[in-house]
C-alpha cells in the first residue's frame, strides 16, 4: 500500500507529513532507550529484512497481488518505536531509491504504515498476548492476530486521507468498502508471513524478542 | 543470527524476487476499480536509476529485477545498520 503523488491534495499531505514527522521524532527518543548491544543489530536486521520481503508480492486474487506491510512483525521483534524507524527507513528508500510511493506522498505512507500500523498493530498484540498464556506460541498467534488487524487499520488511515483531501471525488463509502475488501486477504498473508517470522525467532534467539520480554521473566533488575 | 538473516534477505530480494506476483497489488486495484486511480502522477524520481526495481541500462530482466534488489538490502543495512548502531552508542553517552 504504497501511495503515489496525486491521489491526496498538497495541503493535506503536509498535515500528514508534519504528523508523521512528531511521531518519527518522539519515536526516535524512545527508540533510543531501548537499543543496546543486543538489540541494535536486530533492529538493522528487522528493517533489512522488511525492505526484502516487501519485494514479494504474493497472489491474492485473480489479477491482483499483495505483500507485507511489516508494521507488527517489526514491533514484535524490537518493539514499538524501533518498529516505527525502521518501516520509516524502509518506506524512503523505496520512495527516493525505487519511485515506489510518492515523495510529496511520503508523509502519508510513513503515518499509515510506520505510525498506524505499528502502533494499532501492537496494541492489539498486547491485549491478545495478555489473554493467552504465557509461552512463545502465544506470541505467535498474538503476531498473527495483531497483524492481520494492522492491515485494516492502515488502510483506514489512507481512507481517512481522502475523506480529507483527496484530489478525486468517489464517495468515501466507496473508498472504505473497495479498499477494505481488496486487503482482506492480503491481511491473511500479513498474518501468515509476521506468524512465520516471529517463530523462527523466537526459536533460536527468543532473549531478542522485544514481544517476549516479561513473558518469561517475572522480575526485573534494572539499574538505577 | 544476523549473518542468517541478511543472507535470507538477500536471497528474497535477488532471487526469490523474480518469482513475485508482477500483478497490481490490491491498494493499485482498488483505487482502479473505485476510479481514482488515474490521478496518480508519476514520481519526481521515475526516471532514476533504480526506478521501479530495476537497473537501468541492464537489459536482462532477471539480472536488472536482482541487482535491484541486492542493492535495495545492502542500502537499507548500510542506513539502518548506520542509524541504530550510532543511536545505541548516543543513549551510552548520555547514561
Amino acid at each position: 500500500m504504497h501511495i503515489p503523488d496525486g491521489f491526496i491534495d498538497i495541503p493535506t499531505s503536509a498535515a500528514f507529513a508534519a504528523l508523521a514527522a512528531v511521531g518519527v521524532g518522539a519515536s526516535l527518543k524512545g527508540a533510543a532507550r531501548s537499543l543496546d548491544e543486543k538489540t541494535a543489530p536486530l533492529a538493522g536486521l528487522t528493517a533489512t529484512f522488511i525492505f526484502a520481503v516487501q519485494m514479494i508480492n504474493f497472489p491474492v486474487a485473480a489479477g491482483t497481488s499483495g505483500h507485507l506491510f511489516g508494521g507488527v512483525l517489526a514491533a514484535v521483534l524490537v518493539g514499538p518505536y524501533v518498529a516505527t524507524l525502521a518501516l520509516t527507513v524502509v518506506l524512503l528508500m523505496q520512495a527516493l531509491l525505487f519511485a515506489d510511493g510518492g515523495l510529496t506522498a511520503a508523509g502519508l505512507n510513513i503515518f499509515n504504515l510506520s505510525l498506524v500500523g505499528v502502533w494499532v498493530g501492537y496494541g492489539i498484540f498486547l491485549l491478545v498476548k495478555k489473554a493467552l498464556p504465557k509461552n512463545k506460541s502465544s506470541i505467535s498467534t498474538a503476531a498473527a492476530v495483531a497483524a492481520f488487524i494492522s492491515v485494516p487499520a492502515a488502510v483506514l488511515g489512507f481512507v481517512l486521507q481522502y475523506a480529507i483531501g483527496a484530489n478525486s471525488t468517489f464517495s468515501v463509502t466507496a473508498v472504505l468498502t473497495g479498499m477494505m475488501s481488496a486487503h482482506i486477504v492480503i491481511g491473511a498473508g500479513e498474518a501468515l508471513i509476521t506468524a512465520l517470522s516471529v517463530t523462527a525467532v523466537l526459536a533460536s534467539r527468543p532473549d531478542l524478542v522485544y514481544g517476549y520480554r516479561g513473558s518469561k521473566q517475572q522480575l526485573e533488575i534494572r539499574k538505577a | 543470527m544476523v549473518i542468517v538473516g541478511l543472507a535470507l534477505s538477500l536471497l528474497l530480494a535477488g532471487g526469490v524476487s523474480y518469482y513475485a506476483s508482477s500483478q497490481p497489488d490490491g491498494f493499485e486495484k482498488a483505487a482502479g476499480e473505485i476510479g481514482f486511480l488515474d490521478t496518480a502522477e508519476e514520481s519526481p524520481l521515475k526516471d532514476s536509476p533504480l526506478a521501479e526495481y530495476g537497473v537501468a541500462g541492464v537489459e536482462n530482466e532477471r539480472l536488472s529485477g536482482a541487482l535491484a534488489g541486492l542493492i535495495g538490502v545492502a542500502a537499507t543495512a548500510a542506513i539502518s545498520f548506520a542509524i541504530f548502531f550510532f543511536m545505541r552508542r548516543f543513549n551510552r553517552g548520555k547514561v
